[in-house]
């Protein structure tokens, strides 16, 4: 299970990546969420300009026999949605990478700190 | 179903089982005061032959479409059912079968859901049918839930003449929501204003609803109330009557986002009010939204055709609160009359069903426009029913043409109206609406 060590994490096993601006970040959901959920078919996402508080929905991602809701790891504005996302299996092929789900304006970067670092996720999932 | 009696020692029995004394000891918790303290005020008992012919007698009782010739349409229509759809719907392995959970032992049913979704989407023009709700008001409901749903807007605004109990149902389903507010067109010669139309719908209405043609068989404008639908960036919804796209404009080809209707008129008896069939078709964009169930094709690992449940992450069972509505059934067997009446008569057969009775309808209309007392009440264009006035009370009328051994048609005095709606298929005969006009001319 690859967990990446310059990422920070949350319960719901989303990831978050601050950007070089030190304001903006990419989330996504982690290689072992994809894992658990199976075959990814569809994200909907709440549009790009939608304000987010720390641990809001802001859209689902559905697999073949599931469905689970994704949570804001912080707060913040979303700027960007990836356009890749019309192919949902990125998400199962490249969590970490292409298969990002959005990029947010953070309210606050300083609140990244309060989340797991990549050893407490380890921990977390139990590896 | 046989009723089957418990018997004194089975009743012992069942009490023994979980320790409990006697029946008093086991109701022992449900207060004195509210325990009727009477036998029950019941029939009493009688024997299979007197029950045989009790029932008979009520049953007997009944005026149905077989012994009558009847005009009676809102929304049930009395049109031909081959025998075909009855003799295929009641094999034992569609009649008796449950909704059907179990895909992978259920291929027959869904093989005939994916038909019936098949023909009716080619029926309304749309991308998707899903395997059907209970009926045409449900479906309509549905869609208008639906709809808020995908805009997050809180108004509907209802653009003509809706059936009354579509109203009404449509009224229940949005009176639990946050969402309470329909608003209702004025409506000019029996169809809505497209004027007044232009002033209701804003940028909060999340759908603009019509019934085509409508309660009172009248055709609406259904292209202007579409470019005000979308001009404001609403859904446009549209409850369409099945057999009426044998002539009428498909729904799809017209902008429907959504399309519904009442299945009833394809090859399901009007059975005193139901089961029927709620219809719901949408566009390819709203698909993961659609309410229900949807059967869809795919191929199994050896590479062979087969049927199942598909994108059933929008349902109760997976999605909990978040599912897209609380149907979690269908009306199969209806769904499946439908399928069997579309497929036996196919394009040429709709077609000809729905011209028939327009056809019929209209002769009938001119010949009661000419009957001294009686009058149309709209002049819009129709389809297969119209409204007459008439000179003695609608029930009156009804009540007298009975004597003729006719349904003379739908009191409208039941929603506070005047006149009377008439309802005209392709049974009816030529013989029959002479003689019908010529009874009305000669009213007590």
């Amino acid at each position: 299970m690859t967990i990446l060590e310059d990422l920070r994490y949350t319960k719901d096993h989303e990831w978050i990546k601050l950007l070089e601006d030190g304001s903006t970040a990419l989330v996504g959901i982690t290689d072992f969420a994809q894992s658990e959920l199976g075959d990814i078919v569809f994200v909907e996402l709440k549009p790009a300009g939608t304000k987010l508080k720390e641990h809001e929905v802001f859209g689902t991602v559905e697999a073949v026999k599931t469905v689970a809701d994704l949570f804001a790891p912080v707060a913040g504005e979303i700027l960007e949605l990836n356009t890749l996302l019309d192919n949902a299996e990125i998400v199962n092929q490249e969590p970490y990478a292409s298969g990002w789900l959005v990029k947010i304006k953070l309210d606050n970067p300083a609140a990244l700190d309060a989340l797991l670092d990549a050893a407490a996720y380890h921990q977390l999932i139990g590896e | 179903m046989p009723f089957i009696v418990n018997t004194a020692t089975e009743r012992e029995e069942m009490l023994r089982a979980i320790g409990v004394g006697s029946f008093e000891e086991l109701i022992a918790d449900i207060p004195e005061e509210i325990r009727l303290k009477k036998a029950l005020d019941v029939f009493p008992a009688l024997d299979e032959p007197q029950v045989r012919k009790l029932l008979e007698g009520l049953a007997s009782a009944n005026r149905s479409t077989s012994d009558y010739v009847s005009f009676l349409g809102g929304g049930a229509y009395d049109h031909f059912i081959p025998v075909a759809i009855k003799t295929i719907a009641s094999r034992s392995e569609f009649y008796t079968a449950y909704t059907p959970y179990q895909a992978e032992v259920s291929q027959g049913t869904l093989q005939a859901i994916y038909e019936y979704q098949s023909l009716i989407c080619r029926l309304y023009e749309m991308d998707v049918t899903n395997a059907s709700m209970y009926d045409g008001a449900t479906a309509l409901a549905e869609a208008v839930l639906m709809a808020m749903n995908v805009t997050g807007r809180a108004q509907v605004v209802v653009a003509g003449k809706l059936h009354p109990y579509n109203s009404s149902v449509l009224k229940t389903y949005l009176e639990a929501s946050d969402h309470n507010a329909v608003i209702q067109n004025v409506l000019e010669d029996g169809i809505g204003s497209i004027s007044a139309l232009k002033g209701i719908v804003t940028g909060n209405v999340a759908a603009v609803v019509v019934q085509q043609p409508n309660f009172y068989g009248c055709l609406e404008e259904v292209e202007a109330i579409r470019d005000i639908a979308h001009a404001n960036g609403a859904l446009f919804i549209v409850s369409a009557d099945p057999l009426s796209l044998g002539v009428l404009a498909a729904p799809g080809s017209y902008g429907a986002d959504i399309a519904v209707g009442e299945g009833q008129p394809l090859g399901n008896p009007q059975n005193f009010g139901g089961p029927y069939l709620g219809i719901f078709t949408v566009k390819q964009p709203l698909v993961r939204k659609i309410p229900g169930r949807l059967v869809g094709m795919t191929k199994d690992k050896d590479g062979e055709e087969g049927f199942i449940l598909t994108l059933q992450t929008r349902e109760q069972h997976i999605r909990r609160e978040k599912a897209t509505s609380n149907i979690c059934s269908n009306q199969a067997l209806n769904a499946l009359q439908a399928a069997v009446y579309l497929s036996l008569l196919g394009r040429e057969g709709i077609r000809d069903v729905a011209a028939q009775s327009a056809q019929k309808a209209h002769y009938l209309a001119g010949k009661i426009a000419g009957i001294p007392g009686f009058s149309l009440k709209y002049t819009s264009p129709f389809f297969r029913e119209f409204v007459v006035e008439t000179p003695i009370p609608a029930s009156a009328v009804i009540e007298q043409m009975l004597e003729h051994k006719v349904f003379a048609g739908y009191d409208l005095a039941v929603h506070n109206e005047t006149g009377l709606l008439i309802a005209v298929t392709e049974k009816r005969t030529q013989a029959e609406l002479d003689s019908f006009a010529k009874n009305l001319g000669t009213l007590k």
